[in-house]
């Protein structure tokens, strides 16, 4: 199969600026303690033609950041991400290409409140002479339609739609670019419960109308499940492990993974069941000051002293899987 | 019918509160007639020939030689002050909205400016204003009309001088908000061009805090003109505006004639405290803490 | 049974706004025993933390209180004057938030807030207090937690300061405490450990709770007793298992089958069709009608809760009691 998004090494620093005294504190000599954030370190990750990629982690971790990347909204600090091997972005000119676009997870924060959602869906076609002008009112109810909104939804402002309405309108304006590649920053997260399965159907739907290739951010390891051909699994800003969900989601290797699937509370039917947890020991460390080796060791049960020392390399672990991890978890 | 354009919604609310609603009116009645003043007054106050020195300091009421009645008295030229008043709101409102609106044009274009480049040039212009805005700007404008001397020029150079810093700072802070929402960043992931992101999006968005500092502005400059041509600083005598009439009068308050300050005076507090109420309005309704 | 701790009896909580009265909490009633968790699940604005600030006599004009009752271990608490609400707040009842940042004061040591949070009813001296406070700390799975109370709130993550305000939600001991999504913003390992901990603190001193949420999951591994609200009023409640085992109400049972547990991977959910009804333009009779796939004439009519054992329902056309596939 070949990649259509290959991420190769990216990394991605935010740097807050000093503040005046601060400033003077440097100037006069003081050490000034770098407060810089590993957002996304070191990231290698291909998407295939027409795959679902699920990627998942802690609050923090950098999904978000990784996903912008791709979608030509950050410039990497390091290495780049590439479509069909060209980059995303240049520095230049920011982002040079259409074909990957992004659907958010905020409907309410996503969309211009003052423009009527016609508009919105209309204006970047317009602008990369994906229609004319004349014809955009037809274009806008064609993307409509395909999300499930009547065309004279065209006319209204986003205020006057429901939260999964305006997901699909954000899912419009994305698909109107005719894009290849969908990058989704957790787009159900912030529906209501009712309205997320309808979402979920949505996006199956155009993956199967449109053979749209998708990176499916989200934190809610059951919808990833659902939707997803395989999944990447991030920590503080590696992934630390890949491969086809089912594999994943029935016999993790990275230590992580299983902790992170061990601890998604289930539906509990049966009265006499005793539920328990098992919570993941520890706190996320700061991504000021990620720990040396294996960023999980200070919370892994299987940690030994090399993980302290050596950053695990991803390894290659059978059936299209790798993962990062010097003692990869066996089949349970 | 819910009125669904944003701008409708606005307005729907406004009209709620009665006391913005009345104060909007006597705004919009005092700039029209300000407007029409030489149609509706009996007299041109600036026309020398016009005006009869036996006439001088009458009190309200009193009936000219020239046979209509000066329903609020005349001044120290024998001027009607009612057509005086008029003339005056003319002109103050002309200085204030000029000087208002190029203080707005300039301070918003440097403060969005600022804000979508970032970096350095963004510190510069930003440090320049911070610097400005620490002086007062009654104290600005009294040295800039002082040095550039009298006439409309000049003074509406002054208020523009004292007054674009203000909304440098808020479009910026408005400008660097918006920058961060998803809805820039999605524009930016499309990508529209930069253009279009910063009018079509951005600015837009940033306009309501922009609307309430432009008439509190505005309100300001009308008040700022008013000092400095208190204070002699501002128009010259022979097209006297309200605060120059009130100047004019303020000699006589003690030897009864209070008309002659007072009215002009009247005039300008009613069109500050309306436009103000009208802000106030403008602003809690903006205000999202506010808001239900 | 025993006597219930809290009692409430068609509380309604309207709010005034300019398109009319706004209906949040129409009618609710229910019972929380002592040491009870009793999850509280409904659609975004059903009302679950309007019951929860009514509770607490948190509701600020426009909106009030428009009849009902809340007892607390048979004391009326409507009408009660703002002292003497105050007095029960954090003491005998307390709430923790969705967002920590909405309780902890940024500017304030970890510690010194505690202090204040106990001295608002008792007097104490500093170090009982400091003794307390870390206690609490402790209790909430926070090591090293004597030297954690110089901390300022910033110098803790997401997850330890939702702690901390469990913590502070602690301190004199309530009887109840409310929780309103306090994991939801937080990530599911550490929503692992507040639950275990939450639990723990219900089983070891008895605390009862309310437990608000919208993930069915996280309440049906910590709650006992569930109730379901849709549009300001209760339509079903019981026993946690067995609501979720054999729902009565359609859109229970339609929240159920759309979970993506319940869909081969890569199939269509099952989806409740339309969307959330704004409260202003709720249709006559069951508020759920015009998405409900049972929906007959009859359903124009409002259906009352109906209570048969430990179970209740509000609809004319209850499902069948029948294992779920
Ligand atoms: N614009 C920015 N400036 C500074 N730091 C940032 C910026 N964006 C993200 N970060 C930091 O980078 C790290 C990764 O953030 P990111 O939003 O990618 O995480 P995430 O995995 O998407 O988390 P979540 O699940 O909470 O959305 C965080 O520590 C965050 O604080
Ligand atoms: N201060 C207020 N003024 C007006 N309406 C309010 C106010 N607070 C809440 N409401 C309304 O009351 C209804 C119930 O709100 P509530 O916050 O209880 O919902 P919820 O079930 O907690 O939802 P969520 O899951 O989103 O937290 C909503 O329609 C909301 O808009
Ligand atoms: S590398 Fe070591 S520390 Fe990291 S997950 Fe594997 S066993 Fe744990
Ligand atoms: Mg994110
Ligand atoms: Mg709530």
């Amino acid at each position: 199969m070949t990649s259509l998004i290959r991420v190769e090494n990216v990394s991605k620093r935010f740097t807050p600026r000093l503040t005046l005294g601060e400033k003077i504190a440097a100037a006069l000599g003081q050490p000034i303690e770098t407060r810089t954030v590993h957002a996304v370190d070191g990231v290698d990750l291909d998407i295939r033609k027409g795959e679902v990629l699920g990627l998942v982690g802690e609050s923090g971790c950098g999904k978000s950041t990784l996903g912008r990347v791709i979608a030509g909204i950050h410039h990497p600090s390091e290495g780049s991400a590439l479509l069909d091997g060209t980059p995303v972005m240049s520095t230049r000119h920011g982002k040079t290409t259409t074909r990957v676009q992004m659907v958010f997870q905020d409907p309410f924060a996503s969309l211009d409140p003052r423009i009527r959602v016609g508009e919105t869906i209309a204006e970047g076609p317009i602008a990369h002479d994906l229609v004319e002008r004349r014809e955009a009112a037809v274009y806008v109810t064609r993307w409509l339609e395909a999300v499930g909104l009547p065309a004279d939804a065209a006319g209204r402002f986003p205020h006057q739609f429901s939260g999964g309405q305006r997901q699909r309108v954000a899912i419009a304006r994305a698909l109107a670019m005719q894009p290849d590649v969908l990058v989704c920053d957790e787009p159900v997260a912030s529906l209501d419960v009712s309205i997320q399965a309808q979402i979920v159907n949505l996006f199956l739907k155009l993956r199967r109308d449109l053979g749209l290739t998708m990176l499916f951010i989200s934190h809610d390891l059951s919808v990833v499940r659902h939707i997803s051909d395989r999944v990447a699994i991030m920590y503080l800003g590696r992934i630390v492990e890949t491969g086809p969900t089912e594999g994943i989601y029935r016999a993790p290797r990275h230590p992580y993974t299983r902790a992170l699937l061990d601890s998604v509370p289930r539906l509990v039917t049966d009265s006499a069941e005793l539920v328990t947890f098992k919570p993941i020991a520890g706190e996320l460390p700061s991504p000021l000051a990620p720990p040396p080796g294996c960023h999980f060791h200070l919370r892994c049960a299987k940690a030994q002293p090399r993980c302290r020392l050596d950053i695990p390399a991803r390894t290659p672990c059978g059936a299209g899987r790798d993962v990062a991890c010097h003692f990869p978890l066996e089949d349970r | 019918m819910e009125p669904t354009s944003p701008f409708g919604r606005f307005w729907q609310e406004f009209r709620q509160n009665r006391i913005a609603l009345g104060a909007l009116i006597v705004v919009a009645l005092i700039v029209l007639i300000a407007v029409l003043s030489p149609w509706i007054t009996p007299q041109n106050p600036y026309d020398l020939s016009n005006l009869v020195l036996t006439d001088a300091r009458r009190p309200p009421g009193f009936i000219g030689s020239k046979g209509f009645t000066h329903w609020l008295g005349t001044d120290a030229q024998g001027r009607d002050l009612f057509s005086a008043i008029l003339y005056g709101l003319r002109i103050s409102i002309q200085v204030g909205l000029v000087a208002g609106a190029l203080a707005f044009a300039i301070g918003v274009t440097l403060g969005t400016f600022a804000a979508y480049l970032g970096g350095r040039i963004e510190a510069l212009i930003m440090r320049v204003i911070d610097l400005q805005l620490s002086f007062p700007a009654i104290l600005l404008a009294l040295v800039l009309a002082a040095v550039l001397g009298q006439g409309k020029g000049p003074l509406i150079a002054a208020l523009v001088t004292a007054q674009y810093a203000y909304f440098a700072r808020t479009a910026h802070g408005a400008a660097s908000a918006e920058r961060s929402k998803e809805y820039v960043e999605a524009a930016l992931s499309t990508p529209l061009p930069p253009r279009r992101v910063v009018f079509r999006h951005i600015l837009p968005n940033c306009l309501p805090p922009l609307i309430v500092v432009a008439t509190v502005q505005i309100a300001n400059s009308i008040a700022l003109e008013a000092t400095l041509s208190f204070l002699g600083l501002g128009l010259p005598v022979s097209e006297p505006s309200l605060g120059m009439l009130i100047a004019n009068g303020f000699q006589y308050m003690l030897s009864g004639r209070y008309w002659i300050s007072i009215y002009p005076g009247v005039a300008l507090i009613v069109l500050i405290v309306a436009i103000n109420l009208v802000g106030d309005q403008i602003r809690d309704q903006l205000n999202p803490r506010l808001r239900r | 049974m025993t006597a219930p701790l809290l009692q409430v009896e068609n509380l309604a909580t309207h709010f005034m706004t300019r398109s009319g009265p706004l209906k949040a909490v129409d009618g609710v009633s229910f019972s929380v025993q002592p040491g009870e968790i009793v999850g509280l699940v409904g659609e975004s604005g059903s009302g679950k933390s309007v019951t929860g600030f009514s509770i607490l006599g948190l509701i600020d004009p426009p909106g009030r209180i428009a009849g009902g009752s809340v007892k607390l271990a048979g004391e009326e608490l409507v009408g009660l004057p703002p002292s003497a609400l105050r007095a029960i707040r954090g003491r005998r009842i307390s709430m923790v938030f969705q967002d920590p940042s909405a309780t902890l004061n940024p500017v304030l040591t970890i510690g010194h807030q505690m202090r204040l949070a106990i001295e608002a009813h008792e007097t104490v001296g500093e170090k009982a207090a400091r003794d307390r406070a870390a206690e609490a700390l402790l209790r909430v799975g926070i090591p090293d937690a004597a030297r954690r109370l110089d901390a300022h709130p910033h110098q803790f993550s997401g997850g330890m300061r939702q702690r901390v305000a469990i913590a502070i939600a602690l301190l004199n001991r309530p009887a109840l405490i409310i929780c309103d999504e306090p994991t939801t913003a937080l990530d599911v390992s550490i929503q692992a450990q507040i639950l275990t901990e939450m639990k723990a603190l219900a089983r070891d001193l008895g605390t009862a709770m309310i437990w608000i949420s919208h993930d069915l999951a996280t309440v049906s591994s910590i709650a006992s007793r569930l109730l379901v609200m849709y549009a300001g009023r209760i339509i079903e409640e019981g026993p946690v298992a067995d609501v979720l085992r054999a729902p009565h109400h359609p859109y229970t049972a339609g929240l159920l089958a759309s979970l993506p547990a319940n869909a081969e991977p890569g199939q269509d959910l099952v989806q409740i069709p339309g969307s959330t009804p704004s409260l202003f333009a709720l249709p006559p009779g069951c508020a759920f009608s015009p998405r409900c796939p049972h929906a007959r004439p009859q359903c124009g009519t409002m259906p009352d809760l109906v209570r048969e054992g430990a179970r209740g329902v509000r609809c004319h056309f209850p499902l069948e009691i029948r294992g779920r596939a």
